[in-house]
C-alpha cells in the first residue's frame, strides 16, 4: 500500500488534511473574495451574525466585516506559523548538528545556551523581543522562533551523536572532506527525519504564540490577526461575545488541523518503519 | 539521601552557568532597547544636557560595555534589579509583591492538570484502543489546541457574565476587609476560572503523556508476567503499568514550568490577576524594559528552582537515578 493511502486510512488524518486544505484555500482566496483593506469600515457597527447576507458574520465595534477579517487573519496565522516553525527547525538543526558533531567545549557551550533558552519562558522572551525591537511581521516570526529552536536542536544533537560514529562518516574523513562539509552535507541530512517529526507541534505552538502576542497588542498593527480580533471583541464581551468567540474557533480548528495531520504523518512513517 | 545531594550539587553548578548566560542575554536586550535609565529618568523629572551628562557619569552609563556588564552582574549579586520608572520603586519590591499570586495560580493549575490529567490518562491507558481511549485521546488533542486566553474569555462569558457563579477577575474582593478563612475562600472563588483556563490546557498534555507511556509499558514482559501470576486487572493497571508510566510525567512537571509561566502572562491579563505575568504586560505597555527583563530573570531563577525540586523528587521516586555516582 502506498504511503498516501495508508495516511488516508485514519479518520483523524483525513480530518486534519481537510481542515488544513480548507484553511489554505481561505488564506489564498482572501484577496479574491475580499479585495481591498479588510480593516476598512464595511457597514453599521456591531451587526450580529446571520442578519445581513452581504455581511454574513456581522461587523465589529468599528463596523468592519468580520468574515473579511477572518479570511485575512488566516493568512497572517498561517504565514507566521509556517515561517517561525521553518526558522526554528533550521536554526535548531544547525546548532544541534554543530554541537553533536564538534563535541567537547563547543558542544558544552552550545548546550548550556540551549539550556538557558529553555529556562526563560519562551512567551516572556518573545514579549520582550517584540516590545524592544518593535512589532512587525518579521520581528514576530523571529521572536517566536527564538523560543522554539531548542527542541529541534536537542533532537538533532542526539541523532548526530549516533550518526557520527557510522562508517560513511569515517569514509568521508578518510577522503579528506572538511569537517564542516561532513557535518552539513553528510550528517545533517541523515539526522533530519526525527527533527522534522517535530514540525506539526512547532507550527501549532507558533500559531498559538502569535495569537497570544497579538491578543496582547504586540502583533503587526498593519495586519489582521485572529488574536487581535479576539482582543478587539473583549471590549464588548458582555453585549457581543461572538466577536471574540468566532476568531477563537478559527484558531482552535487551525491548530487542531495541524495536530491531526501531524499525528497522521507520524503514524504513517512509524508503520512504514515497523514494516521494513 | 546522599544520592540526591550529589545529584543536586551537580545540577546546581550547571544551573549557575545557565543563569549566567540568561543574565548576559538580558543585558544584551537591555542594551538593544532604545534609551537608557537616564532617558527614562529625565522624562519624568526634566533636565538639560548637562544634567543628563552628569547622571550618565554617576550611574556608570558612560563606561565601556564590559564594565557595565560587570556592574550589572555586581548589582544582581546584591539582588538589586534596578529601579522601575513606571512604579518609581525598586524592581525587586514590585516583583516580590506580585510573585505570590503567580505562584498560587501556577501551583493550583499544576495540581489540577497533573492530578486530573494523570487520572484520566490512567483511565484511557487502562484499555488502549478502546472507545473511551479514542474519545479521550481525540478530546485531549482538541483541548490542547485551545488558546488559553480564549478559553479564559469563554469561561468569563459563561460562568461570570451569564451564570454569575464566579467573579469576572481580580484576586480578591476589593476593600472587603475579610480575614482568615473568609479571605481564603474569597481568593479561592476568584481563582477558579483562571486556574481552570490555565490548567485545562496542560491537563491534556499530562493525559496524553500518561496514556502514551502506559501503551508502551503494556507491551513489556513484566506486565505479561504480572498477568500470568493472576493479579487482578485493577492491580496490574495501577501498581504495574501506571506506576511505571508515571515517572516521565514528573520530569514534564519541571519542563513545562517555563511554559506555564509564559502562559500565565495572558491568563493573568485576561482575569486581571495582579501577578508576575500581568506585571510583564504592564511593563510592555509602559515600555519599562528594565522591569520586563527583571521579570524574565526572576522567572528563569524560578524555573531553575522548580527543576531542581523535580530532580530531587525524581531521585527519591526512582532508585536507579544517580545510583552509579553514589557508588563511585
Amino acid at each position: 500500500m502506498n504511503p498516501l493511502r495508508r495516511f488516508l486510512r485514519t479518520p483523524e488524518a483525513i480530518a486534519g488534511i481537510v481542515i488544513l486544505a480548507a484553511l489554505f484555500a481561505v488564506a489564498l482566496a482572501a484577496p479574491l473574495f475580499f479585495p481591498g483593506d479588510p480593516q476598512a469600515i464595511a457597514g453599521p457597527a456591531l451587526l450580529p451574525p446571520f442578519q445581513d447576507w452581504s455581511l454574513p458574520l456581522g461587523t465589529d465595534r468599528l463596523g468592519r466585516d468580520m468574515l473579511a477579517e477572518l479570511f485575512h487573519g488566516a493568512r497572517t496565522s498561517l504565514a507566521v506559523g509556517l515561517a517561525a516553525a521553518a526558522a526554528a527547525l533550521a536554526v535548531g538543526a544547525v546548532i544541534g548538528t554543530l554541537a553533536g558533531f564538534a563535541g567537547g567545549l563547543i558542544d558544552e557551550v552550545l548546550m548550556r545556551i540551549t539550556d538557558a533558552f529553555q529556562t526563560v519562558p519562551a512567551f516572556l522572551l518573545a514579549l520582550a523581543f517584540v516590545s524592544i525591537v518593535g512589532p512587525s511581521l518579521g520581528v514576530v516570526v523571529a521572536a517566536i522562533a527564538l523560543g522554539a529552536w531548542t527542541g529541534p536542536a536537542r533532537v538533532a544533537r542526539a541523532e548526530v551523536l549516533s550518526i557520527r560514529e557510522r562508517d560513511f562518516v569515517a569514509g568521508a574523513r578518510v577522503i579528506g572532506m572538511h569537517p564542516l562539509e561532513i557535518a552539513f552535507r553528510e550528517v545533517l541530512p541523515n539526522a533530519l527525519p526525527p527533527v522534522l517529526a517535530l514540525s506539526s507541534v512547532i507550527v501549532a505552538a507558533a500559531i498559538l504564540t502569535e495569537a497570544a502576542l497579538s491578543f496582547l497588542g504586540l502583533g503587526d498593527p498593519n495586519r489582521v490577526t485572529w488574536g487581535g480580533m479576539i482582543a478587539e471583541g473583549r471590549a464588548v464581551l458582555r453585549t457581543a461575545p461572538f466577536l471574540s468567540i468566532v476568531p477563537g474557533i478559527a484558531l482552535v480548528l487551525t491548530v487542531l488541523g495541524v495536530y491531526l495531520a501531524g499525528e497522521g504523518v507520524v503514524e504513517t512513517t512509524a508503520v512504514r518503519r515497523g514494516l521494513s | 539521601m546522599s544520592r540526591a545531594l550529589t545529584l543536586l550539587r551537580r545540577r546546581l553548578v550547571g544551573s549557575i552557568f545557565v543563569l549566567l548566560i540568561v543574565v548576559i542575554g538580558t543585558f544584551l536586550l537591555l542594551e538593544a532597547a532604545p534609551g537608557d535609565a537616564v532617558d527614562a529618568y529625565i522624562v519624568s523629572t526634566g533636565g538639560d544636557a548637562g544634567m543628563i551628562e552628569l547622571l550618565r557619569h554617576r550611574w556608570g552609563l558612560d563606561q565601556s560595555e564590559l564594565t557595565r556588564l560587570a556592574n550589572y552582574l555586581w548589582a544582581l549579586l546584591h539582588l538589586d534589579l534596578g529601579q522601575s520608572v513606571t512604579f518609581s520603586r525598586p524592581i525587586r519590591d514590585v516583583i516580590t509583591e506580585r510573585l505570590p499570586n503567580t505562584l498560587l495560580l501556577m501551583g493550583s493549575a499544576t495540581a489540577l492538570s497533573f492530578g486530573l490529567g494523570s487520572v484520566l490518562g490512567i483511565y484511557a491507558g487502562a484499555r488502549p484502543g478502546s472507545v473511551r481511549d479514542r474519545f479521550l485521546s481525540i478530546g485531549s488533542l482538541a483541548v490542547y489546541a485551545i488558546p488559553g486566553f480564549w478559553l479564559g474569555l469563554v469561561l468569563i462569558i459563561v460562568f461570570a457574565v451569564d451564570l454569575r457563579w464566579f467573579p469576572i477577575g481580580g484576586i480578591e474582593s476589593i476593600a472587603s476587609a475579610r480575614t482568615g478563612l473568609d479571605r481564603a475562600g474569597d481568593i479561592a472563588r476568584h481563582l477558579v476560572l483562571p486556574v481552570s483556563a490555565l490548567g485545562f490546557i496542560y491537563l491534556a498534555l499530562y493525559l496524553r503523556m500518561m496514556r502514551a507511556g502506559m501503551a508502551e509499558v503494556w507491551r513489556q514482559d513484566f506486565v505479561l508476567a504480572a498477568r500470568a501470576r493472576g493479579l487482578s486487572r485493577r492491580r496490574v493497571v495501577l501498581a504495574h503499568v501506571a506506576r511505571n508510566a508515571l515517572l516521565p510525567l514528573v520530569t514534564m512537571l519541571g519542563l513545562q514550568s517555563a511554559q506555564m509561566l509564559g502562559g500565565s502572562v495572558v491568563i493573568e491579563s485576561v482575569f486581571s490577576v495582579p501577578g508576575l505575568g500581568r506585571l510583564a504586560q504592564e511593563a510592555v505597555a509602559a515600555r519599562d524594559t528594565p522591569l520586563l527583563l527583571g521579570i524574565i530573570l526572576v522567572s528563569a531563577v524560578l524555573v531553575v528552582i522548580i527543576n531542581l525540586l523535580v530532580d530531587i523528587a525524581y531521585a527519591v521516586l526512582d532508585p536507579r537515578v544517580g545510583a552509579n555516582e553514589a557508588g563511585a
